[in-house]
């Protein structure tokens, strides 16, 4: 099962710890919130997402299974 | 815009068969300028709804009838983002436990008035709509939210569900009216779900989904109030009637609000796929010279003066102008205004309704309506497209609800539309209509963090 990162944008607060652990998939914006680049996570990237959620001081960055979303 | 009186149009495309009988208005039937029909003239217009005798178990079957049949219409959500009704109401119908139907008329949405105009002169129409739909999808309660500016229609309604009561030998679900707030994200599913959990009403972060978890964490039917008024005359006619009217893609007919300079500004009944001269013309025409219009609502989009003439109002026919018929917005712009002028406000206001709880957003359109005002001004310097691109790209997709998105669209579409006026602030700053009154109305309702608590609700 493909594992992913999504931003809960409200509880997102820009501290920024997200890119510097996971730089593969995160920048920054101009206020510091988190731009994701999207795609399955693998190996060493699953890994340092994992790290990257845990360090979130608002734990606002998620690693999810894939699952069907956009209904409503 | 003042509330005028509905009117009821009949506007057809060039080609197709006229039926045999006026085929419109259906929603609007037996409407009175001032004043709501009572329990016994809307009987008398529609016919009782069916059912409403049998067990559970017969009810049961009943409600997944009417949702076959609602699918075989192919209605589609009326609140502006056009999903179909049929998949909402299966999700709640197939939940385990008990589910809740909230009849959205929340309308923060300045330049329509349908919703509130249902509430106020066809309050049992709307009732019938989520009793038929409670009964579709096995709820119990049925919560009718009206925008806390809507007074006539929130009499209309607390009148109405009195009146039904005390009339109905039929189990009815529970009906209860809740006012909220009226700034215009409050109007978003999760924003009112929030609401009706005691919170504030603004958008939150899904999953859960309303119809997974919603009111008091029960699945929950967040449907537009004129959905349902649509559910309701499909549970009488079925959807062979529906689609009698409208495309094969959006069948059926829509509540319209037109508005800007035209002789009779008010809220129509059209078929979909309609043209807009059509609808024009119902209107009693035009009084001034049209620079463009504002298509869907104040998340739709612009279609300039050169476009406009084969226009019709269906969403696969404004899908390559951009727009969609999306809450049933028709706002024209008069020659006599600055469209740069407009968006400018515009962009201002779009930002000033952020809920701001997404960086994003509240940082984003704030930096979309600066660079636009700057652009108006004339004071913006090269690259100001690049930067306006940029910022878009960065307000997409990014927040919680789409109401980023959805200012996008006006805001981008305009600098297409109006790339003239747009090129010209540009070169010389501002024009001599720069500084007229606002055109577009821009109702002054920051967002509230009122709860429910500070507002109880009524009946």
């Amino acid at each position: 099962m493909s594992r992913r990162v999504r931003v809960n944008p409200i509880a997102c607060e820009a501290h920024g710890m997200c890119a510097e652990l996971l730089p593969e998939r995160i920048v920054l914006d101009d206020w510091g919130y988190p731009v994701l680049e999207q795609g399955p996570l693998h190996g060493s990237q699953l890994e340092h997402a994992l790290r990257a959620a845990r360090a979130c001081p608002t734990f606002a960055l998620l690693v999810e299974r894939e699952r069907k979303r956009g209904r409503g | 815009m003042s509330a005028s009186s509905p009117t009821i149009a009949q506007p057809r495309p060039a080609a197709g068969l006229q039926p045999p009988e006026p085929a419109l208005p259906r929603l609007l039937s037996g409407i009175r300028p001032h004043g709501a029909l009572s329990l016994d003239e809307h009987l008398a217009v529609h016919g009782p709804l069916p059912g409403g005798s049998g067990g559970r178990r017969r009810a049961r079957e009943r409600g997944m009838m009417l949702i076959a049949e609602v699918e075989r219409a192919g209605l589609l959500g009326h609140g502006g983002a056009a999903f179909p009704t049929a998949t909402k109401m299966r999700a709640v119908a197939s939940a385990r436990r008990r589910g809740i139907v909230v009849v959205n008329a929340a309308e923060g949405e300045p330049a329509s008035l349908k919703d509130r105009t249902l509430l106020e002169s066809l309050p049992q129409l709307v009732l019938d709509g989520a009793i038929a739909a409670a009964e579709a999808v096995g709820a119990d309660e049925v919560i009718v939210c009206a925008c806390e500016s809507a007074d006539m229609g929130i009499e209309s309604v607390a009148r109405a569900i009195e009146e039904r009561t005390r009339a109905s030998s039929e189990r009815l679900p529970g009906l209860r009216l809740a006012t909220v707030p009226g700034h215009y994200v409050a109007g978003q599913e999760s924003a009112l779900v929030s609401f009706l959990n005691g919170g504030p009403a603004k958008p939150t972060f899904t999953p859960p989904m309303p119809f997974e978890r919603g009111v008091g964490q029960r699945p929950t039917l967040v449907n537009n109030v004129e959905t349902l008024a649509h559910v309701a005359l499909i549970a009488r006619h079925g959807a062979a009637w529906f689609r009698e009217l409208g495309t094969p893609t959006q069948p059926g007919s829509a509540l319209v609000t037109l508005s800007g300079p035209i002789a009779h500004p008010g809220v129509y009944e059209i078929e979909h796929g309609a043209s807009l001269s059509s609808l024009i013309r119902a209107g009693g025409g035009a009084t001034a010279r049209v620079r463009g219009a504002l298509l869907g609502g104040y998340a739709g989009s612009w279609v300039g003066a050169a476009h406009l003439d084969g226009v019709a109002l269906s969403n696969e026919h404004l899908a390559p102008h951009g727009a969609s018929l999306g809450a049933g917005v028709v706002l024209l712009l008069s020659e006599d205004a600055c469209p740069v002028g407009e968006t400018v406000r515009l962009a201002r206001w779009l930002a000033d309704q952020s809920a701001r709880q997404c960086g994003p957003c509240v940082h984003g359109l704030d930096a979309l309506a600066s660079a636009l005002a700057e652009l108006a001004g004339g004071i913006a310097g090269a690259g100001v497209a690049q930067r306006i691109d940029r910022l878009a790209s960065l307000v997409a997709r990014r927040g919680a609800c789409g109401h980023p998105d959805g200012a996008l669209n006006p805001l981008l579409s305009a600098l297409d539309a109006f790339q003239a006026e747009f090129a010209d602030h540009a070169r010389h700053g501002p024009c001599a209509a720069c500084s007229r009154p606002a055109e577009m109305p821009l109702p002054d309702r920051p967002p509230s963090d009122a709860t429910a608590r500070d507002r109880p609700s009524r009946a």
